[in-house]
Parts: C-alpha cells; structure tokens; sequence
C-alpha cells in the first residue's frame, strides 16, 4: 500500500511555514506539499489542491474549519474516491502524521485530530507558592 | 435599514468577511445571493460551517432577494448581503433595491480574461460594465479588502484599467 500524500491549504505563509517547521523537526521530507490561498480565486485553489492530490492516497489540511481553503479542500476532497479533510492544522498533528503514512487514511484522520487537541494544553501559571 | 454590508465578493462566507468586517459591524446575519447555492444543501452547510454564536447564514437566489428584499433589510440585528460576482449585485442593483446603498468590492481574483487592478481585485470587460452599472444604482462602489484597509472608488479602479 503506497504511503499518504499530506496537503496543507493554509491562508497566507502559513502552509509553507509549517511544512518546513515538520520537516525541520522530523527530518521526513516530501510527505507534505503546502498550498497558499493567496491571490487565488476559488476555481484556481481547488485545481491546486486536485494537482497535489493527484491519484494517490491523500489527507488534506486546513487551518480553518470554514473559509475558502475549507471550502476549496472539501470541494476537492469531494471528487473521486474521497479525501478526508482536517482542519485546525497545528505542528503535533503533522509531526504524527509523518511517521504515520502508512495507515488508511480515515483512521489516520481520526488519529491526528486526537493529536492536535493532546497537544493543546494551557499552562495556567501557579500562584499558590 | 439592517443590511450594513452589501459585498462582492467570490470566496462569499470567508475568514476576512465573518472576522474581518463581521467582528467589526457586529453583524448578526448573513444572505448569500446566489442561484446555485440557493439549490444546494451540500454547499450551504459548507460555507454556514464557519458561523458561530447565534451568527446565521440564508441562501437565496436573485430573484428571491429582490422580492424579500424588504424582508431581508428589515430583520433585527445587523446584516450583510453577499454575492460571489458583479452580475448579482448588478440584478440587485438594477431592481433599484440598492438606491441608498454603497457596494464594497472585496474579492475576485486572478483567472483567464480577468486584467489585475488591485491584489485582490482582477476584472473581466463584463465585469468592469457591471461595476459601473452598479455605480449607478447605488450610492457608489469602492473596493476595499479589509475595513482598515484603504478604500479605493471605482473611477481610480477604472483608471488603473485604461
């Protein structure tokens, strides 16, 4: 079973920035292809996103759960056999998915949102001392 | 008069528009102009996806706008009209819906045939004709992206095309 493709669609710098910060960290390059929305009207990213898939098995994420790289992935991911959509794209949930390709991709899916809220604490600071 | 923002604007329901003006004019609902997604339940609970706190979305074509056009401006709280193009707002325009009423243009970006105006607007020839049809009927069009961003009238949009 061929390894899932990782596409990141991402408002401005965002989608490149955290491609390079996982890739930095993980050393596991070419699992991640980022796409900015910049400039792009909707027809324009959607052919984006659908080039990047292409025909393998693929994840799409997206920072935000609506606006126009949400609607744009989900009009993408609608297409063929389906492609799931994440959103909320956050650096614990592509340091997993690196090292996770190999899984199908629903239940990767399931996995990585489950990563991206263990790795969302707020450390309240202790003023008992 | 509760329709405070009436917006061109083709990623329609987006991050600049539910945060960016939305946060700003306090707007409590939204109406989509728009024949197609008038049509689909799919589609409408894509782009609603995005509203939270009470905020809500309605779907309505052309036709059904300018009929409860009266409707629509008269609800309570504070509302915002989108279309995702020129032509939309130009049908509006033309009904005499929007006489007392500015259009901001926020949004139509790079394809085949559309010349580049600013980095957020690119128009086809159609496109520029409806602007001023719209100019028009209304009490003036001017682009601007975010409402901090600065305001560009249409005769400067225009000019930057001859």
């Amino acid at each position: 079973m061929s390894e899932v493709m990782g596409v990141v669609v991402a408002h401005g710098n965002l989608a490149c920035c955290l491609v390079e910060a996982t890739e930095s960290i993980s050393g596991v390059e070419g699992a991640l292809q980022p796409i900015s929305n910049a400039g792009c009207s909707p027809e324009l990213l959607v052919a984006r996103i659908r080039d990047a898939i292409g025909l393998r098995p693929a994840l799409l994420f997206v920072d935000l759960a609506s606006g126009s790289c949400a609607h744009a992935a989900r009009l993408a991911g609608r297409e063929g056999a389906g492609v799931p959509v994440v959103s909320g794209v956050n650096l614990p949930m592509l340091l997993d998915f690196v090292f996770h390709r190999d899984m199908e991709v629903s239940e990767l899916s399931l996995r990585l949102v489950e990563k991206a809220h263990a790795g969302t604490v707020a450390y309240l600071p202790d003023l008992s001392s | 008069m509760t329709l405070a923002l009436f917006r061109i604007d083709e990623r329609l329901l987006h991050g600049q528009v539910i945060v960016g003006w939305g946060m700003r004019l306090g707007i409590d609902y939204y109406v989509v102009v728009d024949d197609d997604l008038a049509e689909s339940d799919w589609e409408k609970d894509l782009y609603s996806a995005g509203l939270q706190d009470r905020r809500s979305a309605e779907f309505v074509s052309v036709a059904q706008a300018v009929e409860q056009f009266g409707e629509l401006d008269a609800r309570r709280g504070r509302g915002a009209l989108l279309t995702r193009g020129t032509a939309e707002m130009r049908c509006l325009a033309e009904a005499g819906v929007l006489l007392d009423r500015r259009v901001n243009l926020g949004g139509l970006h790079a394809s085949e045939g559309r010349r580049r105006v600013l980095t957020y607007v690119y128009l086809t020839p159609e496109e520029e004709d409806d602007l001023k049809a719209i100019h028009g009927a209304c009490i003036g069009v001017t682009a601007r992206d975010l409402p901090a961003g600065r305001e560009v009238g249409l005769k400067d949009l225009i000019d930057v095309l001859e």
